[in-house]
């Protein structure tokens, strides 16, 4: 059989997509189930990071005991249908604030207190970053955040993960005088003009700190009206 | 067949002599952008030798049975698929390891040692010989990986593994991370050192 010729490279080639293809697709079938697990999973963990829980081995149980409410929300505060775990943050970001659906989760932990948990999305340096923002019962004071990202640059950018980073923002208040204004990343030693609370970013991470500072402004402004219904109740 | 060369030959010369990083100078691209800290470094290692290996093997069963005008199409399928697989098995499995890696598995597919390695080698060996092969030039990328990594993690966040050991009154006494060592520039000027003290040690690899 002559190797060199068009007819033999067409079909190798065939052969080989097919093959190439039945293999990954199968792949990607026998581990999809596993791969949802560890992302729920690692999901729950990050929720409970942002309470300060550290998570445990079995952090399905955990998360149903501490997280007692769920729900979505719209822009003017009103609950609707629909699964808040289930919602991909990646897509309703990029819809218009009256389109989004606003995922809430409610926590009570060991003390009694109630927290409210706020998911964020927004983009960093090189790809997506998120986060969680757990806020006190008077819907404004930050009691703790977490923040995670795909592929910021390590040492730099990456930083967004560590406590130093993220624990600043323990004690901020999202309102001021009982407006909604969102905490900014600015640069050491400067403030925010517009009256805002703010930490510090990160040196070497200028793009990734102000990635944040968006994203928190871009995902808590749909919230406004949810938000000033708690401070009401 | 292309002349024979002993099995040890083909597994320990790229560690040091035929060295896939300092000598051939390839794959400098991912020793920039996984070396600021050294565990992603070792991982990155670990994934590169197993993909190279499997990647060689698979080449060399099939080696007789690619038509030339498009084996480099071949060569970069069967790398592509390789390395979803593991990026796949890494996410069912080590569900951690692969939160950390998250984008430099798929950096693997633009390694140029992988294309090298096929196309110089498993296109004209035997299976055995070209797993050999594989593993050695993956052994050989981590360990200047490693050596990068190591230098740059110590003397740009004061840590190993994470793990602090500049100590504390040496920043009480005025020592300061160099924060420029976290840079990829870095990483060039660190595999420059280290090309310059292989070369000063093996003599014969020194143009003249």
């Amino acid at each position: 059989m002559n190797k060199q010729s068009n007819s033999y490279t067409v079909i190798y080639i065939i052969i080989m997509v097919v093959v190439v293809g039945v293999a990954l697709a199968y792949t990607s079938m026998a581990l999809k189930d596993r791969q949802n697990d560890n992302v729920a999973a690692d999901k729950m963990r990050q929720i409970l990071s942002s309470l300060r829980i550290a998570p445990d081995q079995d952090v399905k149980t955990q998360f149903a005991s501490i997280i007692t409410d769920q729900y979505l929300v719209n822009d003017q505060g009103q609950r609707i249908e629909g699964d808040a775990f289930a919602v991909n943050m990646a897509n309703e970001v990029k819809k218009p604030a009256q389109e989004r659906q606003l995922p809430v989760y409610e926590a009570r932990l060991a003390d009694g207190s109630l927290k409210y948990i706020i998911p964020v999305y927004g983009a960093g340096l090189w790809g997506p970053i998120w986060g969680y923002i757990a806020l006190d019962d008077d819907a404004s004071t930050i009691f703790g955040a977490f923040f995670n990202h795909e592929g910021e640059t390590p040492g730099l950018g990456a930083e967004i993960t560590k406590p130093a980073f993220s624990d600043q923002f323990q004690g901020k208040h999202m309102m001021v005088d009982s407006k909604l204004l969102p905490v900014e990343v600015v640069k050491a030693g400067q403030k925010p003009s517009t009256g805002a609370e703010y930490v510090d970013g990160i040196s070497g991470g200028t793009i990734t700190s102000k990635g944040v500072s968006a994203m928190l402004a871009d995902c808590f402004t749909p919230y406004n009206a949810f938000l000033q219904s708690l401070r009401n109740k | 067949m292309a002349e024979k060369v002993k099995n040890s030959t083909v597994f320990f010369n790229p560690f040091s002599k035929n060295n896939p990083v300092v000598v051939q100078i390839l794959g400098i691209c991912s020793a920039l952008s996984v070396t600021a800290k050294l565990e992603p470094a070792i991982v990155m290692g670990l994934s590169v030798i197993a993909v190279l290996a499997f990647s060689n093997v698979i080449i060399s069963l099939i080696r007789n049975t690619i038509p030339t005008s498009i084996r480099i199409i071949v060569q970069l399928v069967v790398v592509a698929g390789l390395v979803i697989i593991v990026s796949e098995l890494l996410k069912a499995y080590a569900y951690d390891v692969s939160l950390q890696l998250s984008v430099f598995i798929g950096l693997i597919i633009t390694n140029c040692i992988l294309m090298g390695r096929l196309e110089a080698f498993a296109m004209a060996n035997r299976p055995w010989p070209s797993f050999l092969d594989g593993v050695g030039n993956g052994v050989g990328y981590t360990i200047i990986l490693v050596i990068v990594a190591f230098f740059r993690e110590l003397l740009g966040c004061g840590t190993i593994l994470g793990f602090q050991v500049v100590p504390d009154c040496a920043y009480q006494a005025g020592y300061v991370n160099n924060g420029l060592m976290i840079l990829p520039p870095m990483a060039l000027i660190v595999v420059a050192c280290i090309i310059w003290v292989h070369r000063s040690l093996n003599k014969d690899l020194q143009e003249k």
